[in-house]
């Protein structure tokens, strides 16, 4: 009876002890190694069809290396490694804010990178938080719902056309619920900073009654289904694949400005593999930034220079000024206000 | 011949080894105070923007709807971001109520009323921090609101600055110590060569010169100078004593005895048993022996005397010789010997004519003593190089190789005059004489022919 009670109580125990998974997974994908080996746990809020050719090019090198890929909204990915500390050995999010919480409050490891000179200063934080893609926050509309009527250049002329055509547009605006989605948050902490119009925008797009959606890839749906003639802060290298394939779909090149979000990488502190870990980071900033280019890199060609020729592309600088909107008064306020905007009665 | 004194230490040493460790001292307090004022700096330029962060985030404290808000300001951060790449936190209270920000943030309790901002240095999430808290009151309709700002940041940049600043400092001591070594090295250099100079002077001196230091000298070895020169005049007044007295004894002795010739010579006439006549003669020989010595000793002690103070004109050597000739001519016609002069009017030399003429005086006067019988004794007068020789030959026996070296001695004769009459002063006074005017003397055997040969070598003016 012994010999059968002690795995019994063993196992009970070894129940007991695994955390009960509360964050909420949308995929989760395996890159099983060639020969067997140790593997590398992945969560991420970056679609897998996209990111997999980094994981294959990743395991030509690393044969042994089994992938374990689990995708989540940043938000998820915030509270899997902020709160629930799950282990994981990189975390992948285009939430800068949120990876430069983490690096912050104390949650990643240091990574010294021998190829971080490839890395321009602005696309890392301290040896902890490594950006490897460099992504515009667009506005993405449908060519038919604007036939007859001008293109915008501006947000201010996208004002002015949405309000003047009201009819048009009513119900068929689109955006980020920024309570949802870390990245809709970000892209609306940082338009706030940078201009006025945001808030007059999301005055015009609240009286159209606005759809409010969790990730760039719906609304895009929304505008090859129909359903929206504008989709506003859409992630552009989403945008772009799909304009790609669907004619009807536009991008608005603003003249204003656009906001450049850095994709990055960070290892968490419970990471059990941090060496391959870092092998993964070194891997990213290799087919990101050297100066060729990896072909297997299913990103947007990046740019060095922070500030590039266009002055109106402005990339969001990786650094503790991201806590500000992050700081529970503070985005309390700023989501009432954002509220108060877009949700009309 | 090495004099070997008791030496014990050198100032060189004691002096170069005494400044490389001050300059040691010296740099290594250099390296302190920059390393000192480097933390100070490094520190007060992050307080000085933890603060601004504090401030411009207390700026933004309101009260609204009832409570406390603050509206952080996104500079409020991102400036710290700016300059580093620290880690940044930051906690509001509002009457010691936590409101915002990192809770476990322990925040000093602000001091003294009047201080505006309070600093700390402590430890938040395993590493250390710099903390500024800033408070300010808000007025509310319960009373008033005390609410406090803390906004810390890691210290990576100040370490990282200050490891660079002391490589740099590190540099900066070693260079300051290697610049002072050098100058030090050389100072200490310049700090002896006084006493160098001084030293090569008095061992450069001939053995005659006994004249006081005139060199400047440091003020410090003056006392030294002055008891060697004073030493000095001593040892000179007691050799000039001695010199005197030996000149004041053979003046005293040369009278009587040529009273006693004299005497000799007419008794000599009067006697004629042969042996009284030879040992009168005997008597005559021993006596001219003794007023020669005589002579020569005052004529070595007037030597003496003037090469301290030489009076020099422009000498025509050949003039000179032909006037000394000319006084042994009575002298060489007794023994039926020829005297001859050759050569040419030189270059001028510059000496003392008296002093010149006394030295040839003195060979000729061997030259005479040594030479057979109806021989000839010939003056050569020429010019080698730079120097004017005059070189007076005879016909005798030569010198023996082996005297040559030390017959200027004073009282040395050659092995082979012992039947001539001679003091050994001769040659002792010609080289001191010719040395006195900075030239040589040389001694040696004609070549083909038997006689000697003595050269004076006087360097031209």
């Amino acid at each position: 009876m012994r010999i059968l009670l002690l795995p019994t109580i063993l196992i009970s125990f070894a129940l007991w002890l695994m955390p009960a998974v509360a964050y909420e997974i949308e995929q989760h994908k395996l890159f099983p190694a060639s020969a067997g080996g140790e593997g590398l746990r992945i969560i991420s809020n970056s679609d897998s069809d996209i990111f997999s050719p980094l994981i294959e090019a990743f395991q030509r090198k690393y044969p042994t290396v089994s992938v374990d890929y689990t995708v989540v909204s940043s938000t998820e990915l915030m509270r899997a490694v902020y709160e629930e500390n799950a282990a994981f050995d990189i975390a992948i999010s285009s939430a800068m804010d949120l990876q430069v919480k983490l690096a912050n409050d104390g949650y990643t490891r240091p990574h010294n990178s021998e190829f971080s000179e490839l890395l321009p200063d602005w696309a890392r934080w301290r040896n902890h938080v490594f950006a490897f893609t460099q992504e515009p926050a667009s506005v993405v509309y449908s060519k038919s719902a604007f036939e007859g009527l001008e293109i915008p250049t501006s947000r201010q002329s996208l004002i002015s056309i949405l309000r003047n055509n009201g009819s048009r547009f009513k119900n068929k605006v689109g955006t980020y619920d920024i309570r949802q989605s870390g990245l809709g948050f970000l892209f609306a902490t940082q338009d706030a900073r940078n201009s006025d119009t945001f808030w007059r925008l999301n005055e015009v797009m609240g009286s159209l009654n606005a759809k409010l959606y969790c990730c760039s890839a719906d609304m895009i749906s929304g505008i090859t289904t129909g359903e929206l003639a504008v989709a506003y802060n859409v992630l552009g290298s989403y945008a772009q694949a799909r304009a790609a394939k669907d004619p009807n779909i536009g991008i608005l090149a603003l003249e204003d400005f656009t906001t450049l979000m850095l994709r990055s990488a960070i290892i968490p502190t419970t990471a059990e593999n941090p060496d391959i870990a870092g092998a993964f980071i070194d891997h990213l900033i290799t087919a990101s930034w050297s100066e060729e280019g990896a072909d297997y890199y299913p990103y947007p060609k990046l740019n060095r220079e922070r500030a590039s020729q266009r002055l109106s592309l402005r990339t969001i600088r990786l650094g503790p000024g991201l806590l500000v909107y992050l700081d529970n008064l503070k985005r309390s306020q700023f989501l009432q206000e954002w509220q108060n905007a877009i949700i009309q009665p | 011949m090495t004099a070997i004194s008791n030496v014990s230490g050198s100032i060189r040493r004691r002096l170069t080894l005494q400044l490389l460790g001050i300059a040691a001292v010296l740099a290594a307090l250099l390296f302190i105070m920059v390393m000192t004022f480097a933390k100070q700096v490094a520190e007060e330029s992050q307080d000085n923007i933890l603060t601004a962060s504090a401030t411009s985030i207390l700026d933004s404290a309101a009260i609204q709807g009832g409570g406390v808000t603050v509206d952080i300001p996104y500079s409020a951060l991102s400036m710290l971001g700016n300059v580093s790449d620290d880690r940044v936190f930051y906690r509001v209270t509002a009457n010691g109520k936590f409101l915002t920000g990192y809770k476990g943030l322990s925040v000093t309790k602000p001091g003294r009323k009047q201080e505006r901002h309070s600093f700390m240095t402590s430890h938040y999430m395993g590493e250390s921090i710099r903390m500024v808290s800033a408070t300010r009151r808000l007025s509310y309709a319960s009373g008033p609101v005390e609410v406090t700002v803390s906004v810390a940041q890691t210290l990576k940049r100040q370490t990282e600055t200050l490891e660079r600043i002391s490589t740099s400092a590190f540099y900066l001591g070693f260079g300051f110590f290697i610049a002072a070594a050098i100058l030090g090295v050389l100072s200490v250099q310049s700090a002896v060569k006084p006493i160098q100079i001084l030293a090569d002077s008095v061992s450069r001196r001939g053995p005659q010169d006994l004249r006081a230091v005139q060199a400047p000298v440091p003020g410090e070895m003056a006392p030294l100078v002055v008891a060697l020169n004073r030493f000095m005049e001593r040892l000179k007044k007691s050799l000039t004593r001695s010199e005197e007295f030996i000149a004041e004894a053979a003046h005293r002795v040369r009278t009587p005895l040529a009273v006693l010739r004299t005497q000799a010579e007419i008794a000599l006439r009067r006697v004629e048993r042969p042996e009284n006549r030879a040992s009168l003669k005997e008597m005559i020989r021993a006596i001219d022996e003794s007023s020669r010595a005589a002579g020569q000793l005052l004529d070595h002690a007037m030597v003496s005397f003037r090469t301290d103070h030489l009076e020099v004109t422009k000498i025509d050597l050949l003039e000179l010789g032909r006037e000394t000739l000319e006084r042994h001519q009575p002298l060489a016609e007794m023994q039926d010997k020829t005297l001859i002069i050759e050569g040419e009017t030189p270059p001028p030399v510059s000496g003392d004519a008296i002093l010149i003429q006394n030295a040839l005086s003195n060979i000729i006067d061997n030259a005479i003593k040594y030479a057979p019988f109806g021989e000839d004794i010939k003056i050569r007068i020429g010019t080698e190089g730079h120097w004017v020789v005059v070189s007076v030959f005879d016909q005798g026996e030569g010198f023996n190789e082996t005297d040559i070296k030390h017959l200027t001695t004073r009282f040395s004769r050659g092995g082979n005059a012992e039947n001539t009459i001679g003091s050994g002063l001769g040659l002792t006074i010609a080289e001191e004489v010719v040395q006195a005017h900075g030239g040589y003397l040389k001694l040696s055997n004609r070549k083909n022919v038997t006689g000697a040969c003595v050269s004076f070598y006087f360097p031209q003016s």
